[in-house]
């Protein structure tokens, strides 16, 4: 459905793309994860022919992003990353004015938008910038949807958002991913990666890996251990310090632990004994994009 | 050790309603005291409060010493703010940003030059002093800002999601400058939306439609609610919430 051939961008002497490449199936939620100014949104507006790349080619449904834009536009919704509806209208006044652009109907596609719908119709007079941020959200993705697009571009939709919206935002779009709309999503937040089908790594306009989560995951061959006693900052510290540790960071309630080689783990945690660390435990632990992210950035 | 927030019975109103329902808390000196909640929640206008920019319709407090009522201005003047969404010039440099954070708190001159020498030089930002700050990486930026808001020795600073949509080894980085400011004696007041960062505050408190329906260690919250991360904690919270945001 997206096909992406070594698409490169600058912004002066600014490099924001480096020619990357991939390709997304028909129905797929493809993810790019990665940090603020990785070249997340200019890959975004490349695909969505607001932006034209200085290399490279790409197409959308076998439609050129160059050439056949305006065939694109009629096809896809995007929502971006910023707030980009129209802030003087009503909810429904802009849901009214994005499907008459499109030439439809709020009526005709209701039943794609239903459900978020719902959420925000008790608000429906109200303008949208009198609208909190995760309503914003809905009604953003409600206005990219009324048009019942073939392909959903949608550019940090969960940015700022709490981490229990950020969860019932992820169950929609598998629903909108079951009626057959394929999804490219970005986002700053690791956690959201497992719930791709694929997902492109990207660090400084370079995509780092192009896998499903549990192959990147696989990747990531060495073990990990993770590790705490109960003073967790000098622990960090004096792991960091020695030198059979590779790696050691935090990683929320413990930290994550990469040795120079695995049989050293009873004697550091004698060592870590011997400097006064009470109750410490080093044990195995799983793998996370996390984790996967941040040994590929290092490399 | 003293409390540098101390709040009793604290509340919002705007026309009926509650942004902020009867909230009582203290943070003591030093602590690194993680303050949670859904948006909309009333994080934000709690926030303000505590920072002198808003005036509570009921309750009383006091934030670095000075009453939250009565001396807001003295408040400004000893509390550090930073967050993501804004906290430099773009169009200053690395050394007329940390001048103008220091005019602006009233620094002596001498004392400034001393300071941001000293400042740059930790950094590692010596030769980056005249760049303008739209040019740095997200990662410095983040680092300045920071430095900035605690240049004047605040005896609190109050971060608003100050690591949102930064990368992973950047994040890291910079929960250990807040650790060591922290072991400085610099009481910390930070929001996130990431709850691995809830799991490094020495304490929690979770937010729930203008109410604080959890505040403990991170350990006694997971213990508390039967779970094994802060994560699920959140969740089981935020789920009660009845008021749209």
């Amino acid at each position: 459905m997206i096909q992406v051939n070594d698409i490169g961008k600058s912004y002066g002497k600014v490099e924001a793309l480096k020619g990357i490449s991939f390709s997304v199936d028909k129905g797929e939620i493809f993810g790019i994860i990665g940090p603020d100014g990785a070249g997340k949104t200019t890959a975004f507006r490349i695909l969505t022919t607001l932006l034209l790349a200085d290399k490279g080619e790409a197409f959308v449904d076998k439609l050129d992003v160059k050439r056949d834009f305006k065939k694109i536009r009629k096809m896809i919704g995007y929502m971006p990353g910023h707030f980009s509806l129209y802030p003087d209208l009503s909810v429904e006044e802009n849901l009214e004015l994005f499907a008459s652009v499109f030439g439809t109907t709020i009526q005709q596609n209701y039943h794609l938008i239903e459900d978020l719908y719902r959420h925000i119709e008790p608000f429906k007079t109200r303008r949208a910038e009198k609208l909190s941020g995760g309503m914003k959200q809905k009604l953003a993705l409600c206005c990219a949807l009324i048009h019942a697009p073939k392909v959903l571009f949608l550019d940090e939709p969960t940015t700022g958002v709490d981490p229990t919206s950020r969860k019932e935002f992820w169950q929609m779009l598998k629903k909108l991913k079951a009626q057959g709309i394929t999804i490219l999503v970005s986002t700053p937040y690791m956690d959201e990666a497992t719930l791709c089908d694929r997902i492109a790594l990207i660090k400084d306009g370079r995509f780092l890996s192009v896998q499903t989560p549990q192959e990147t995951v696989n990747r990531f061959n060495e073990n990990l251990y993770e590790t705490s006693s109960t003073d967790m900052f000098r622990l960090l510290t004096d792991l960091r310090k020695n030198s059979e540790v590779k790696d050691c960071y935090t990683f929320g309630a413990s930290h994550h632990l990469l040795l120079k080689n695995d049989s050293s783990l009873e004697a550091l945690k004698k060592k870590m004994l011997a400097l006064g660390h009470q109750d410490i435990v080093i044990r195995p632990t799983e793998v996370t994009i996390e984790d996967c992210f941040m040994k590929l950035t290092k490399e | 050790m003293a409390d540098v927030i101390c709040v009793n019975g604290l509340t919002k109103r705007f026309g009926d309603f509650v942004a902020v329902n009867n909230i009582t808390f203290s943070v003591k000196e030093g602590e690194i005291f993680g303050f949670l909640g859904a948006n909309g929640a009333g994080k934000t206008t709690a926030m303000r409060m505590l920072c002198g920019l808003s005036f509570p319709s009921e309750g009383t407090g006091t934030v670095a010493g000075f009453d939250i009522a009565k001396q807001s201005e003295k408040i400004k003047k000893h509390i550090g703010y930073m967050s993501q969404k804004f906290s430099l010039y773009e169009d200053l440099t690395v050394m007329e940003n940390i001048q103008l954070y220091a005019g602006i708190y009233g620094v002596e001159k001498e004392t400034m030059k001393r300071e941001s020498t000293a400042l740059l030089k930790k950094l590692d930002f010596e030769n980056k002093k005249d760049t303008l700050v739209s040019s740095l990486p997200l990662g410095w930026k983040q680092k300045l800002a920071f430095s900035a808001a605690i240049f004047h020795h605040p005896k609190i600073v109050f971060l608003d999601e100050p690591t949102g949509g930064v990368d992973p080894a950047t994040r890291r980085q910079f929960w250990e400058m807040i650790y060591e400011t922290a072991a400085n004696g610099i009481t910390i007041f930070v929001t996130t939306h990431y709850m691995d960062e809830a799991e490094y505050c020495n304490r929690v408190s979770i937010m729930v439609d203008g109410k604080i329906e959890a505040l403990n260690t991170p350990k006694n919250l997971k213990e508390q609610f039967h779970v094994d991360s802060m994560s699920k904690v959140f969740d089981q919270l935020a789920r009660r919430a009845k008021r749209g945001e």
